[in-house]
């Protein structure tokens, strides 16, 4: 099935990727036809089969309720693209706050 | 033997006894990346100090008559995907330009206690999304054997240390085939292990449930003893296999008389290279020779692996990396608001072929498609999962060739994506299943570039897998330095490194 | 006992229409070590951004590895909330971009979650019992605390934002209840139910005003007999009066929009708690898409038959059967309910140890020292008293050693200084013990003058001295605690009549 310049605009948003305008009619034909290619999965009749996560069926893979190391925060904020000194750093948030936890 | 053509074990045991000083062979090493590396482009990164270092230490204790690891002063190239402790990390990407972890990876970890000594960080395709490295933003890594030709990817930096003699050993990482692709594009040996036999706890994470880290070396014996020291279980990665690693150096030499190597119907014929169908022919004739009995055995569902690998790669992936936005750490672009800093990040971040497996994923798993696209396609994974099952009940071992290609020119492929993708036709399926596979040098088409025989097998059968490939290396005559260097070995690759 | 139907039931009405609601409450599990998925220690006002590992933090590379003891508290909550476990669940990632999420997307619970089809049954009064469904409970990761910086200090307005690391990852159980809420008082009876539940079973210390319990509430209006009408999402609620206030405020708004013609919109509303109304926060014209699918750095979780049995096993009791027993003991269930809302059972198991009667302890507890903590504005905890304080106060009370009037200043005492002494401590070393209270004091004086006529005519026959004897009576009646120079006083002025 082939995307729409709509749904090229769409997903972009989805996936927070700033595209051009000019960008939108290359992008809907290059993804297409990529999705094109993946749609012959479709052909498998596969109705009955159980989806494959893992190749392993490992499961209760749980971890102790022991503290370790932290890390130091300076080294932690020294990476960050602005911080004030002991906080992370982002310019003004405009969309509404979304259901966090 | 020169110290950068030695194999991996042979310079151990020279260190080991004293033979030959740690710092003699990192001195030879980082000797031969500096003649040779303007030209080939493996390393990102190298960390000379820091390798002279510990090479020093190596010195120190071998004097002191300390016991020593395994591998203790043998150079090791790591794919830039591994994260390192102070040392800049970028998975090839320019939204990690300049980031440097605080904390190693698991493999890195590995390779410091078994004594390796990493001589720095190797390019790769853009977050390993790629069969040729030429999706790094950095540098397009070129084939030893052929400057104007690609490396194969997405471990194109790993093998090409490897197969340039500026390392014996290299890590990679394979999701769909980025080990094992470029291994046989550089004549070098890769193996992809069972999914889960090598901890992913600190690789930077393109597709969690295909994502495996491997060796590269230019011998099967190099490449067990580095699948030995990196592999394990690991507590940190909830899909680490807490099974035994057993010994696979133990069985490495005896043979393949009696063994059945299926030959795989799906992966072969139309799409593969003539030279490539030729070696391989001739690969089994020496399979053969050797004892083993070959049978023809089918994976009907095979030729729906790729279509199915890119659904499930890219949802992952997009998934992934979401966290790359400007936030935290890496490359912001400034914007007045958080979206639009995001949004801006990432499009100047990441480069063309991670923006569209990203914008693939996102569509994939989005409301309406997911049953058709993720969902399918996990089903698909499974039949392929049960296909290999039902062969593995007819053969012990199943082969094919590892790329339909050879190396390819630069820029040969890079306007068309599926053709691209299509390199990773025949390795796919063993990551799809989890089932190890190994890419084994099986000579050279007409031109001289190497072809590659993959050799896959049941879960954790990598000692299996490295025994046929041995029997078969050994048999092969395969001669893994690249033609230039056979000829006239670069300066300072001598014995003794010049030091 | 009777339980009431829930779908046809009704409770708040206005102008015919009846409430409907539902309550998503998170509850942050505050007493484990560790957070959900990384082994980082939770700690509450910790330096900024010090809580963190390379997990917490999103970094590349990372990955997860689930909390055997969150898990744990998860299906214990199930449990306590009469839940089915599943036999085999998975964690989900929830794709969406937003600053407190590292890794922009928040790994959670999706199409089989870890608790399912529970109930809870409320009191709402003395002989009736609604019974509220519970679809859900999961597991997930605490976002980030994002603190929103410039003028108004809040999301809109605000210049940039500040991240803080140390509250990500924080495992959180998201409990949904069905839509079977029918009145304001319901809501905040389910709500202080499952605090009390959080608490018994010790994973959190479910203090809505710091934050660890968390409740959205999905409201809607119907006439009778009719479906579901749209519902409104309202957040930001931070206590149990603020919830049966905000749900209120919004049915009566929903009410008088459909008598005006107008209709309800789906959306989320936010609760402004100062001026008291709900306001639109954001519309979901399109519902949005986070993309779930199952997390392939995680595995599933199973839970066999035998595992959740002994899991069953280690349930405490909880607080309705708490309430049952503290009635069955004597106690008003008024107080009963005061008691164990207020966190108070083991204080009062602990002051009946004291061989203290159970309703006189029940009295003191609910009444004078929630009373006296509230004015202080000491949390009970944190008051340095305990219930073996309370059991000797009222056996000291029960055996005559202080009044109630005593007991009330010997209880302010230990209030003061935060139980540095016991009651008999503080009754002897401030004198309080003696009787000194004249009206206590004159009852016993009337007793002794009317049992003793014949010293009473002695004294009135000029015989001052006789009084002595009199003295020595009250002081026999109060074991030598009476107020000498009182009763002497009130002797004579009972038996001079002036």
């Amino acid at each position: 099935m082939p995307l729409s310049a709509d749904e090229v605009r769409h997903v972009a948003m989805l996936a927070r990727l700033a595209i051009d305008e000019e960008q939108v009619e290359h992008l809907a034909s290059e993804l297409s036809s990529i999705l094109e290619y993946a749609e012959q999965v479709g052909e498998v009749a596969a109705a009955e089969v159980e989806p494959m996560t893992h190749p392993f069926p490992l499961e209760n893979v749980l971890r102790p309720d022991d503290p370790r190391d932290t890390l130091d925060r300076d080294e932690l904020l020294a990476q960050a693209p602005d911080a004030d000194g002991n906080r992370f750093v982002v310019p003004r948030i405009v969309a509404d706050e979304e259901d966090g936890g | 033997m020169s110290l950068v053509t030695e194999t991996a074990s042979g310079l151990a045991r020279r260190i080991a006894d004293g033979e030959v000083k740690a710092r003699e062979v990192v001195d030879a090493h980082l000797e031969r990346i500096e003649a040779v590396d303007g030209d080939v482009r493996a390393f990102l990164h190298v960390t000379a100090d820091a390798a002279r270092a510990q090479a020093d230490e190596v010195d120190r204790r071998v004097a002191a008559g300390d016991e020593l690891p395994p591998l203790a002063g043998v150079p090791v190239a790591i794919k830039d995907i591994f994260c390192t402790r102070g040392v800049p990390t970028t998975a090839g990407s320019k939204i990690l330009e300049g980031w440097i972890p605080p904390y190693d990876a698991t493999v890195v970890e590995a390779l410091r206690a078994a004594g390796t000594i990493s001589l720095g960080k190797v390019n790769l395709d853009e977050f390993a999304m790629g069969s040729s490295t030429e999706n790094s933003a950095y540098a397009d890594t070129a084939n030893p054997w052929d400057l104007g030709r690609v490396p194969g990817g997405s471990s194109g930096g790993s093998v090409a240390a490897v197969a340039g003699l500026m390392a014996p050993l290299a890590v990679g990482t394979d999701t769909g085939g980025s080990i094992r692709q470029p291994a046989a594009l550089t004549g070098t040996v890769g193996l992809k292990p069972t999914y889960g036999r090598v901890s992913r706890y600190g690789i930077v994470a393109f597709a969690s449930s295909l994502d495996q880290a491997g060796p590269v070396a230019r011998t099967v014996e190099d490449t067990a003893l580095l699948h030995t020291a990196i592999s394990g279980h690991d507590p940190r990665d909830s899909t680490s296999l807490p099974e035994d690693v057993g010994d696979v150096l133990q069985d490495l030499r005896k043979g393949v008389e009696g063994l059945k190597v299926g030959v795989v119907t799906e992966l072969q014929g139309e799409g593969y290279e003539t030279g490539v169908e030729q070696a391989f022919e001739a690969g089994l004739h020496r399979l053969e020779s050797l004892g083993a009995e070959i049978v023809e055995v089918s994976l009907p569902h095979a030729p729906y692996g790729l279509p199915a690998y890119y659904l499930v790669a890219p949802s992952e992936a997009s998934s992934n990396l979401a966290r790359y936005d400007g936030t935290l750490y890496g490359l912001r672009v400034d914007a007045s608001t958080a979206e639009e800093m995001n949004a801006r990040t990432r499009a100047e971040g990441f480069g063309p072929e991670v923006q569209r497996r990203i914008m693939i994923g996102t569509y994939a798993l989005s409301a309406g498609y997911f049953d058709a696209y993720y969902l399918q396609a996990s089903k698909v994974r499974r039949l392929i999962a049960q296909d290999f099952e039902a062969a593995f009940a007819q053969a012990d071992v199943l082969t094919s060739p590892t790329s339909p290609t050879v190396a390819f020119p630069f820029d040969s492929k890079t306007n068309d994506p599926i053709a691209m993708y299509l390199n990773d036709i025949a390795t796919v399926p063993a990551s799809l299943a989890g089932i190890p596979a190994l890419s084994v040098p099986c000579g050279l088409d007409e031109q001289g570039l190497p072809v590659g025989m993959q050799l896959m097998g049941p879960l954790l059968a990598e000692g299996l897998l490295l025994r046929v490939a041995w029997a078969f290396e050994q048999e092969a005559g395969f001669d893994p330095i690249p033609r230039g260097d056979r000829a006239a070995p670069a300066p300072g690759s001598d014995d003794g490194g010049g030091s | 006992m009777t339980v009431a139907e829930t779908t046809d039931r009704t409770g708040w009405e206005q102008d015919g229409y009846h409430l409907v609601v539902g309550l998503e409450v998170h509850v942050e599990l505050t007493e484990l070590n560790t957070k959900m998925f990384s082994p980082d220690p939770i700690s509450f006002g910790a330096e900024p951004n010090t809580m963190v590992t390379p997990v917490s933090a999103g970094l590349p590379g990372s990955l997860p590895v689930a909390n055997a003891a969150a898990v744990e508290a998860a299906a214990r909550l199930g449990l306590a909330l009469n839940c089915d476990i599943a036999e085999r669940c998975r964690f989900h990632r929830k794709n969406y971009f937003y600053p407190d999420l590292p890794k922009n997307y928040q790994i959670s619970q999706y199409d089989v979650p870890l608790c399912s089809d529970g109930w809870l049954d409320l009191n709402v009064d003395e002989d009736e019992t609604v019974r509220i469904g519970i679809e859900r409970v999961h597991m997930e990761e605490d976002t980030a605390k994002s603190t929103h910086e410039g003028d108004t200090g809040r999301l809109h307005g605000a210049d940039r934002t500040a991240i803080d690391l140390n509250r990500a990852g924080v495992p959180l159980l998201e409990c949904v209840s069905r839509p079977d809420i029918r009145h304001p008082d319901e809501a905040q009876a389910y709500l202080r139910e499952l605090v009390g539940i959080a608490r018994a079973l010790g994973i959190s210390d479910a203090k809505m005003e710091e934050g660890s319990i968390r409740c959205d509430a999905n409201v809607s209006v119907r006439r009778e007999g009719e479906p579901f009408g749209t519902r409104t999402e309202i957040k930001n609620v931070n206590s149990v009066r603020s919830l049966g206030r905000a749900i209120a405020y919004e049915a009566e708004r929903q009410v008088r929009l459909l008598q005006d013609g107008g209709e309800v919109v789906q959306e989320t509303r936010h609760w402004d708690e100062g001026r008291g109304v709900t306001e639109t926060l954001r519309r979901k014209e399109t519902l949005a898409d986070y993309r779930y699918f199952p997390d392939p750095d995680l595995v599933p979780v199973v839970h066999t038959t035998e595992r959740v049995e002994e899991l069953r096993a280690t349930l405490p009791e909880l607080p309705a059967e708490t309430r049952q027993r503290l009635v069955a003991a004597g106690v008003a269930p008024a107080q009963a309910a005061t008691i164990v809302d207020n966190d108070l059972t083991t204080w009062f198991d602990d002051a009946v140890d004291q061989e203290a009667d159970a309703a006189t302890v029940a009295n003191w507890l609910s009444g004078d020292l929630l009373g006296q903590l509230g004015q202080a504005g000491v949390e009970p905890a944190a008051s340095g008293l305990n219930g073996r304080h309370i059991g000797e106060l009222v056996r000291l009370i029960d055996d005559g050693t202080l009044s109630n009037k005593l007991a009330k200043q010997v209880l302010e005492t230990m209030v003061e200084e935060r139980g540095e002494r016991t009651p008999s401590a503080i009754a002897q070393q401030e004198g309080l013990e003696q009787v000194s209270d004249e009206d206590e004091l004159q009852e016993i004086v009337d007793r002794v003058i009317a049992d003793n006529p014949d010293t009473v005519a002695t004294i009135r026959d000029g015989n001052e001295k006789a009084i002595g004897a009199l003295v020595g009576q009250v002081m026999r009646e109060t074991r030598g605690q009476a107020d000498p120079r009182l009763t002497n006083e009130l002797l004579r002025m009972t038996i001079h009549g002036d």
